[in-house]
Parts: structure tokens; sequence; C-alpha cells
């Protein structure tokens, strides 16, 4: 070619530019690898991102006040909650428009539930209401103040307004200031009465509890990790094998198992009572409580705490070791003072598993802790599978994945997740 | 031993020193050695032949099977590594990962409790001796391997121990540093007047820094002397294989009179040779004469040379010498090195050539 090729751009054997010939088998391979893997981005997507987004999507989301009684949200617009006083007829004959409408739809129960979680007996007033709604007749029944006041006498009290004006918007904070033990009122955020507040006590138990089972696991897991590094490979094979085990038996049965050990007439009981150690009359109780809960759950999250120290543990030669001692340094300063902190990536790393698993744990408190040793999953169940305050139960669960996001970034600060070592 | 010999001048002593790892074969077969103070010795030796076991062993991070390792007169065997004072520089360094270079020097003398201004000053001090007073706030990771080479060196010297092991301590360093260091830790260690055990499986590091060197092979020392001896005057067949190149030829030994071994070799040739390991008639040897003392220019024998008939293989020019390969008595590899000098003949490959020795520098060894 007689081009000057200083300047010219380079050209690829078939004459295009090369950078553009480049970046098309670049595409190419890119357009491939994605292929391959869109199936689990698919799935990711349907059964991860999803349900997420859903979550905190029902966690703020209170369509059904503003959908099922429309007009009456309207009128109670220009009422003020604050003043003390009834609404006026037109909020009164709008409800009982509304509650006709939702009575025929069978769309009033639901609405009854959904207040009934803020002011207990809304759901059986709706119910009564709508029953007697749905033979008025338009206009030629009112003034429906007094009716409604005779349906039932909440309609004549004004808390029942106030609940409706207070949970009326299309999006509320409600759910979550319920997570915390507050809740909403017409003069702002309040705190529940005091015989109400549980859920902050849990989310501390939770949080507590969680960082105990973290430590025990360091406790127990770093000898045991230490000897799966420095023993010879067939005994240490062997400890592999007892340190997986656990995960090829159903966690039901392990966590059954800690029940039947023990319960008051447990083996561990039995055994301390003919050690003598305990009197038969004072026999321990480590079931039901918080005791049980950490046993159980220590034991379960174990092998998540050991593996990553293991296989940071396992690149650590021993040189080190005996670089230490040569230069002066007793076992257990050269332990401490060489050995310790190059393991210190692999506690970061299982102390982040464990935790992160621990804080969600959900069959096995349910299973051993009793009331005492629940943590914050088994009130979220509880609020999904039992109260139906879906809600409520998405707030929790909201604020336990913050939780745990900013656990993970102050970690992530702190330590840096960059040193946090789960394989060599 | 109850009657080891004293002798004040002795430092580093292994009195009989066997070990095995696995109570069925010796690593360490019967090793006896005696070292005085101030002495740089080598332990020179194919990988396997048991030259890290005896520094673990010196340094108490093996326990001997039997015998006794001593040190300044006083049996070690009982003392812990920690409490034995001696320095080592490990193949691979064994820089802490998690301390700094000045945290790293700083280490052994924390667990001796010196105060901290006495401290910094004693690491200063040895950073400065390996010229890397600069590095002292780096961490190991972010030195190149030279440089890390120099801290461990200086991390063993700094708590001045007198003994200082060190195990293939260039061993991971390219050919040229490996000069520059083998120079550097001579020089240092010569300063400082301390005893040093060295490791090294490389013959020219052995030759160059020692002032004695132990040949290794098989769990026992094979020849221990200093680098000159060892090179010209190998006392066995191995030695004079693993020190520098050599010509073997082989034979039965016809007779020994007046210190002088009549040798003839496997093609019928009756050679003159120095009797250094055969004692008797009718034993096979191997008879070894260095490259550089065969001559086949006429005019240069040497009076009582006697000569072989030699056909030239191959020529190779390297530059300040010329190597010539011969084929000898049925040998095909025998080589001759001569000086590239002005007047020096470069033999063309077919040639029948003459060439000849001293009957000194030719030594029949075991077969
Ligand atoms: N910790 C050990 N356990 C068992 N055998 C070992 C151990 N260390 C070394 N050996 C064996 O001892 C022999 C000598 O090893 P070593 O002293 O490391 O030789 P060198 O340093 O000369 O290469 C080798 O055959 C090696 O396999
Ligand atoms: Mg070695």
């Amino acid at each position: 070619m007689s081009v000057n090729p200083a300047t010219a751009p380079l050209l690829s054997a078939d004459g295009m530019p090369l950078k553009k010939s480049l970046g098309r088998a670049l595409r190419r391979q890119k357009i491939r690898a994605l292929m391959l893997i869109a199936p689990l981005l698919l799935f990711v997507f349907v059964a991860f991102i999803m349900p997420i987004v859903s979550m905190l999507f029902r966690s703020v989301e209170n369509d059904i006040v503003a959908d099922t009684l429309p007009q009456t949200v309207l009128e109670l617009q220009s009422w003020d909650a604050e003043l003390g006083e009834l609404p006026p007829e037109v909020v009164y004959a709008a409800l009982a428009s509304d509650i006709k409408i939702a009575a025929k739809a069978r769309k009033h129960t639901k609405v009854g539930l959904r207040l009934n979680y803020e002011q207990s007996g809304v759901a059986s007033l709706f119910k009564k209401t709508a029953r007697k709604a749905k033979k008025w007749d338009g206009d030629a029944d009112a003034p429906f103040k007094e009716k409604l006041i005779e349906v039932h006498k909440s309609w004549g009290e004004i808390e029942i307004w106030q609940t409706l004006k207070v949970h009326s918007s299309n999006y509320t904070s409600g759910y979550f200031l319920n997570a915390i033990d507050m809740r909403k009122t017409v003069s702002g955020p309040e705190f529940q009465p005091e015989e109400k507040q549980v859920l902050i006590l849990l989310f501390k138990r939770t949080l507590v509890m969680s960082l105990i089972i973290m430590g025990t696991c360091i406790l127990l897991g770093y000898p045991v990790a230490w000897l799966l590094a420095n023993l010879p490979a067939r005994q240490a094979n062997l400890l592999m094998i007892l340190v997986l085990l656990p995960f090829w038996t159903s966690l039901l049965v392990r966590t059954s198992a800690w029940k039947v050990m023990l319960q008051q007439q447990g083996v561990i009981n039995d055994l301390l009572v003919q050690l003598g150690l305990v009197a038969d009359s004072a026999r321990l109780v480590m079931i039901n409580n918080e005791t049980g809960t950490i046993v159980a759950m220590t034991h379960i999250l174990l092998p998540f705490m050991i593996l990553p120290m293991y296989s940071v543990m396992q690149t650590i030669p021993p040189t080190y070791l005996r670089a230490a001692k040569s230069l002066g340094a007793t076992n257990w300063t050269a332990f401490w003072r060489v050995y310790f902190p190059q393991t210190v990536p692999g506690i970061g790393a299982g102390s982040i598993l464990v935790f992160i698993l621990a804080i969600g744990y959900y069959i096995t408190p349910e299973i051993v802790g009793g009331s005492k040793g629940v943590f914050i999953s088994n009130r979220i169940a509880y609020s999904i599978l039992k109260s139906l305050n879906w809600g409520l139960g998405a707030a929790l669960a909201s604020i336990l994945l913050v939780a745990v996001l900013v656990l993970y970034w102050t970690y992530d600060k702190i330590v840096g997740i960059d040193n946090v070592k789960l394989g060599g | 031993m109850a009657e080891t010999k004293i002798d004040s001048n002795v430092f580093v002593q292994f009195d009989r020193v066997q070990k095995s790892y696995d109570g069925v074969s010796l690593v360490v077969k019967d090793l006896s050695l005696a070292m005085p103070r101030g002495e740089f010795l080598t332990m020179l030796g194919p990988s396997g032949s048991g030259k890290t076991t005896c520094l673990m062993m010196l340094a108490g991070f093996e326990t001997a099977t039997y015998g006794d390792i001593m040190l300044d007169g006083i049996s070690i065997n009982n003392i812990p590594p920690h409490k034995r004072g001696i320095g080592m520089v490990f193949q691979n360094y064994a820089l802490f990962p998690h301390m700094t270079v000045a945290e790293n020097l700083a280490f052994p003398l924390e667990v001796r409790k010196i105060p901290k201004t006495e401290r910094e000053a004693k690491v200063k001090l040895a950073l400065e001796m390996v010229q890397m007073g600069d590095f002292g706030g780096r961490r190991p990771a972010q030195l190149s391997g030279g440089q890390q080479q120099r801290v461990a060196l200086a991390r063993a010297l700094v708590f001045e121990a007198e003994l200082v092991l060190m195990d293939e301590p260039l061993g991971a360093l390219d050919k040229q540093l490996r000069e520059h260091m083998q120079f550097e830790i001579k020089r240092i260690a010569n300063n400082l007047g301390i005893t040093v055990v060295y490791v090294t499986h490389d013959q020219t590091e052995a030759l160059t820094m020692s002032d004695r060197v132990a040949v290794f092979d098989d769990g026992r020392i094979q020849q221990l002397a200093p680098p000159d001896e060892l090179y010209e005057s190998p006392q066995n067949s191995f030695v004079a294989q693993f020190i520098g190149e050599n010509n073997t030829l082989e034979g039965v030994v016809k007779e020994i009179v007046n210190g002088v071994a009549l040798v003839q070799l496997d093609d019928g040739k009756l050679i003159d040779c120095n009797p250094v390991n055969v004692s008797k008639p009718g034993e096979r040897t191997r008879v070894s004469i260095r490259p550089e003392r065969v001559e086949f220019n006429k005019d240069r024998l040497q009076e009582g040379a006697h000569t072989l008939k030699a056909e030239v293989l191959e020529f190779i020019y390297m530059g300040d010498i010329f190597r010539t390969r011969l084929r000898v008595a049925g040998n095909d590899d025998f080589i001759v090195k001569t000086r590239n000098a002005p007047d020096q003949v470069r033999l063309e490959p077919g040639a029948q050539i003459d060439i000849g020795w001293l009957p000194s520098d030719c030594r029949a060894l075991d077969a």
C-alpha cells in the first residue's frame, strides 16, 4: 500500500479499520457470554431481585384505603382531625356510599383488616356496617351521621375518623413506624404504649445474640481450623469430614436433637445431676430460652466459620512461625504477633458469614428459642403467616436488610472487604 | 559426650549427629563437624542431601536422633529455638507480611524487651548496613526480591547473634543480583566477625564466599576443605564431579609404587596417576583430570607429562576461553579448556592430536 502507515488508521486484513473490527469481535464474544448466563440472570431476577423489590414496595404501599373508600378519603381532606370535632354529614354520607359499593364488591373486609392493625375492633366494625349499609338506598336514607352511629357507636367517636384520615394516603410510613414500636397519629409519629413495645427489643436481641453466636463460633472454630490446616493430610481429611458432617444432616433433625440434649430431663442435665454438679431439684433450663438458641445456632453455623478460617490458615507457611522463634519469640508470642494477625482475614470472612446468617435465622430459634430466644425473623414470619400483616413483615424485613448492608459497609470501611479471604 | 576435645576455639560442633524422620532411613548419617568462631562455612550439596536438616537441627526446629550439637562448648540439644540466639535467613525470607520493614526488624528486639529508643537506633543501623535505610516504612510485599533479601539479612543480624544460619538465601534471585549479594553478605559477615553457616547447592557461590566448604551427599560430609583444596584435591569421585568441571577416565589399578599409581585405562593404555582414593592393585578406579590442566600444544607440555591420542569432536568458542570436546580412551565427553590467547590453536573437528598432562594433576579416585 502506498498510504503513509504512520498517519493512516490501521486496517485489518479485509480492509476494515482495525478498531471497528476489534470492537465487532469483542461484541460478538460478549453477546455469546451473555447468552450463556442468560438463564442464570433470568433466574436471579425472578427469584431474587423481584421478591426483594416487591417486599420493599409492600412495606410502604397503602392503596387499599384510598381505593376502597375514595369519596370518604376525599371528603376527609377538608376535615381538621386535631380539632376534636366529629366530621360533618358529607363525610358520613360518603362513607355510607363507599361501604355500600365495597360490600357489593366484597372488599370491605380487607380494608377493615388493614385498619384493624392500627386500631383494634375496626374489622368487626366494618363488617357490621357493611351488612347494614347494603340495604340503604342513596339519598333516601339521609342523613347518615345518626344512622351510622346507630349501627355502631364507634362512628360517633373521633378515634376511628382520625385513624381513617391518617392511614388514607397511597403510600405510608406507618409500617416502618410500627416496626420500630411507633405509630402514626394525627399529631405525628408517637411511641406505642409501653406494653406494645416489643420489636425494638427483638431487634436488639437479634443483634446481641448474633454477636454472641459469632463470638462462640470464633472461639470454637479457631482451634479446629488450626488443626485442619496443620494436621497431617490423612487426619486432616477425617477432621474435615467431621466438620462437614452437619451439612449432610437435616437442619430440623439437628435442631431437634438439641432439644433432646438440652431439656430438663435431657442428656446433659442427667449427666450433670449424676456427676453431682447440679442438684436434681435445680436442673438447668437450657432450652426454650436464649441459651438454647445460642447453643443450637453455634453448632449449626460453626462450619461457616471454620471453612474460611481454614482456607486462610492453609496458605500461611510454617516458616513464619519458625522465623519468629528463631528471632527469639516464645511459642505464644510467635502465635500472637505473627500467626494470628495473618489469620484475621479468615476470621473476618467467617464472622461476616456467620453474623449475616445468624441475624436472619428462623427455624432454629423457632424450635429451641421459646419466647425469650426468638429473633426478629420469627416475628416477620408471624406477621406474614399468622397476623397477615404483610406490610409490617415487609417493613421489618427491609430494616433487617438495611441493617445488614450498613454493617457490611462499616466492616468494609474498618477492615476492608479486600482483606477478607474466603479461599486461598 | 564426655571425651569431647575441649578446644576453646571451637564454636559450633556437631558430634556424631544422626537424623531420621521416619525411623527407617537416615537423612543425616554420622555427621561430625567443628567450626571456629568467625568462620564462614558453607554446606554444599545436591538437593535432598540433608543440608537443610542439619541447619534445622542447629536452629532447634528438628531434634537430632543421635549425637550432640554444641554451641560454645554447651550442648544445645535441649534448648528451645527461641533461646538459642541464632540468627536465621530463610530461603523465602519469611518476612512477616503484616509488619513494615522496620517492625520486622524491631520484632527480635521487642521480644528481648529492649527499650524503644535503643531499638529504633539499632533498627536504623541494621537497615543502613544493608543499604535499605529509606525503606523502613514499607511492607515486604512492596519490595523487590533483592530488597526483601537484604531486609531478611538485616533482621537476622539486628539482635547481634554471633551465629547466623542461611538456607539458600539467594536461591530466588537472578544471576547478577545473586553475585552482588554474595559479595555483600561476605563483606557484612567479615565486618561483624560473625560465624556463618551457609547452605547452597550452587558451587560457585560456595567457592567464592566460604572459608571452608562441606560437600554433602547422601547425608554425609564427603569433604570438608577450603575452596582451593576442594577444587584442586578432591578426595573422591563425587567431589571431583560436583565441584567444577571434570574429566573422568575409567580403568584398573595395576600397581602403586612410591606414591604413584599405574592405571590401565579401559582401552588398554597405561598412565601414571596420583593415588588419592585407591589402595591396592586390581581395584577399579576413576581417574580425574581438570579440563584446564590438559595440554595439546607439544611445546607447552611440561617435563614428565605423558601423552594420549585424542580425536577432536567439537570446538566451542566461548569468548574468554575455547572449549574443545575430544574422544579420549573411549570417552566422548573429554573436555579441554584453553585460554583465548593470540597464539592459541583452534582445533578442527576430526583432527587427531596428542594430549598430555602431569601425573600429579591426574587423580585416581574411587570407582
Ligand atoms: N520434615 C520432613 N519429614 C520427612 N522427611 C523430610 C523432612 N524434611 C526433609 N526430609 C527428607 O530428608 C531428606 C533431606 O532433606 P533436606 O535436608 O531438606 O535436604 P537439602 O536441604 O539438602 O535439599 C530428603 O530426602 C527429604 O525428603
Ligand atoms: Mg534445602
